[in-house]
């Protein structure tokens, strides 16, 4: 398997506070790759700097073979594309006209888009499918519909790695699961490679190949998720109460929150 | 298919139907004024069959066609410095002289009076160095952040704006004499004392602004998803605003060094020309220096034509109309 992502000895530090530490691992091309941990374990920082927003100043962090360092921006929105954690946009752009942003790489110098350009938009529009809300107005769109369509715009982009944080923070079960279904959807007919951010231990365990726990910015486990998804690493690294079992479909590792009333029945 | 009017089409369209308000509206500066209006007159004097000595041939090309073509550089100036202002500090209320361009070519512009200077070049001189004192001191305050703060730019500038206020003050509250009426008509902006000199270099300025601006026009509207995001569609988001702000102070800037103080139309036009026209920056760029051109000329002409006797600051109808305006299509476009 070709790796998309390696990194090795990643860390970083917003000013004197050190958020990543020594980290190391690689990302397969065509991987669904998820990562958890708690709050403030440095999920978000590895993402921004995967993406390149911030600047990897210990370490080194590869995107196919290539230090990040030496792309330009362009080459690299090319390669990658992020769906922020719920950008609700504030301007009344018609969601045609945002998913569009994403063709903004392979524009000309004007940055006036080609009759091929808007064909892409649409086939992006009809894979998440935002079709029919083309000419509505990208603030005036539920919270599921806003995510599905800033994933048509990362789609539009043409990139070969889609980066997502916490793309179902805040939805309801049926628009996570539509998020999760149409993340695998990408994987598997386009060969993109997924590395997300998520809170959700169970839908990470249910979709993800890999699975990077991360605790106080360092790796507390990396592979399968019935491998790291077991009583006592999630107990270690949470610290709270929670039972471990297998769902019935699927077989994933099922995690179930115990309240303290009940926690004599553990 | 949706939307087969696509973005090079509607650009077009936008800009020949703009085109055509600006025409209009020049040649309607150009055939009113106190000595006689004739349309006329004007068609044979701009296509010259009229006799070269004519009084009012004269005055059309001599006084009312610097004076029409110096408003619409002006009204294209200001609005589209309020445009980029207002993308690049993501803040509604930005305007060409939020960052302090106006006090300091105010400053200039006053030394430059009080020490006695022609109106042009020397006054539009020292109003110049003034306004490049501003932006240079900006730029300062503004570097060594890795990305440009949009808060700290906003602040340094209102800052630089009150200091700037406080020296005016002062320098009026010092002079007493006929100078002071030159400092209080510069202050408010004045297009009657221009020629076609004036306007010929003032256009060769502007005109390669006009050019970068449009051509940053697609990364404004990324702009306006955040930094960050922006960035990830390959921005490269210091250069791009260290190049529009640049651009932006050196065009307002040069205007103003001309004119004076002109207000409200680099705050207002933007605004309704994106309530009619949408969010886009490409279709922006060329309609606020399209209709800010024709809106000022418009104005300069009521300006000219309204009062009894002599006549009114071309700014008290910038803000008289577009303010009315503004508040009807606002509440209009939140049904």
């Amino acid at each position: 398997m070709k790796s998309a992502v390696d990194i090795t000895n990643l860390g970083f530090a917003y000013r004197n506070n050190p958020v990543l530490n020594n980290l190391s691992f690689s990302v397969s091309q065509g991987e669904f790759f998820i990562i958890i941990g708690p709050n403030g374990s440095g999920k978000t920082t590895l993402i921004k700097l995967i993406a390149g927003i911030l600047k990897t100043k210990i370490g080194g962090l590869k995107v196919f073979n290539q230090p990040l360092k030496e792309y330009t921006r362009k080459d690299l929105a090319k390669t990658i594309a992020i769906v922020p954690q719920m950008a609700v946009p504030d301007f009344p752009f018609t969601v045609t006209e945002l998913v569009l942003m994403g063709r903004s790489p392979h524009l000309n110098v004007l940055g006036l888009e080609q009759e091929k350009d808007l064909e892409i938009a649409q086939n992006a529009m009809a894979f998440t499918e935002v079709e029919h809300l083309a000419h509505r107005k990208a603030d005036q769109l539920s919270g599921g519909e806003c995510q599905r369509v800033f994933i048509a715009r990362a789609i539009c982009q043409e990139p070969k790695i889609i980066l997502l944080d916490e793309p179902t923070a805040s939805l309801d079960l049926a628009h996570q699961v539509k998020i999760m279904d149409l993340m695998e959807k990408l994987k598997n007919e386009l060969g993109m490679t997924i590395i997300m951010v998520s809170h959700d231990v169970n839908l990470a365990a249910m979709y993800s190949d890999r699975l990077l726990l991360l605790k106080n910015g360092e790796i507390a486990g990396l592979g399968k998720p019935d491998e790291i998804l077991t009583l006592q690493i999630l107990k270690e690294t949470y610290g709270c109460r929670l039972l471990v079992d297998e769902s019935p479909v699927g077989r994933f590792p099922r995690i179930t929150l115990v309240p303290e009333k009940h926690q004599d029945e553990l | 298919m949706l939307q087969k009017p696509f973005i090079i089409k509607r650009l077009l369209l936008v800009s020949f139907l703009l085109l055509a308000l600006l025409i209009l509206s020049i040649f309607m500066g150009l055939s009113t004024g106190s000595s006689g209006n004739s349309a006329n007159a004007v068609f044979k004097s701009l296509f010259g069959t009229y006799e070269a000595d004519s009084m009012l041939h004269t005055i059309i090309w001599r006084i009312r066609l610097p004076r029409v073509l110096l408003a619409a550089l002006v009204g294209a100036t200001l609005s589209l410095g309020g445009l980029v202002f207002q993308a690049l500090l993501r803040n509604p209320l930005a305007e060409p002289y939020i960052l302090g361009i106006s006090g300091g070519s105010a400053i200039g512009a006053i030394i430059g009076i009080l020490a006695g200077l022609s109106r042009f070049p020397g006054v539009s001189l020292t109003a110049f160095l003034g306004s490049i004192a501003t932006l240079l001191l900006i730029l300062v305050m503004s570097s060594g952040q890795t990305i440009l703060k949009k808060d700290s730019l906003l602040l340094s500038g209102v800052m630089v704006n009150a200091f700037c206020s406080a020296i005016i003050m002062f320098l009026i509250s010092m002079t007493q004499d006929s100078r002071l009426h030159n400092i209080i008509f510069w202050l408010m902006g004045d297009l009657s004392m221009s020629d076609l000199k004036q306007v010929e270099i003032l256009s060769l300025t502007l005109i390669p602004c006009f050019i970068i601006i449009f051509r940053y026009s697609h990364t404004m509207n990324l702009l306006l998803l955040g930094n960050e995001m922006a960035q990830t569609m390959g921005i490269n988001i210091k250069r791009v605003t260290t190049i529009l702000l640049v651009t932006t102070s050196f065009m307002v800037s040069s205007t103003v060094s001309h004119c004076g103080l002109l207000g409200f139309v680099g705050l207002v036009m933007p605004h309704l020309l994106r309530l009619i026209l949408g969010p886009d920056h490409r279709i922006l760029v060329p309609a606020c220096i399209l209709g800010g051109g024709s809106y000022m000329v418009f104005c300069d002409l009521l300006s000219r034509i309204l009062p009894q006797h002599g006549e009114m600051p071309a700014g008290v109808i910038t803000a008289m109309i577009g303010a009315p305006l503004f508040i009807y299509l606002l509440k209009r476009s939140k049904r």
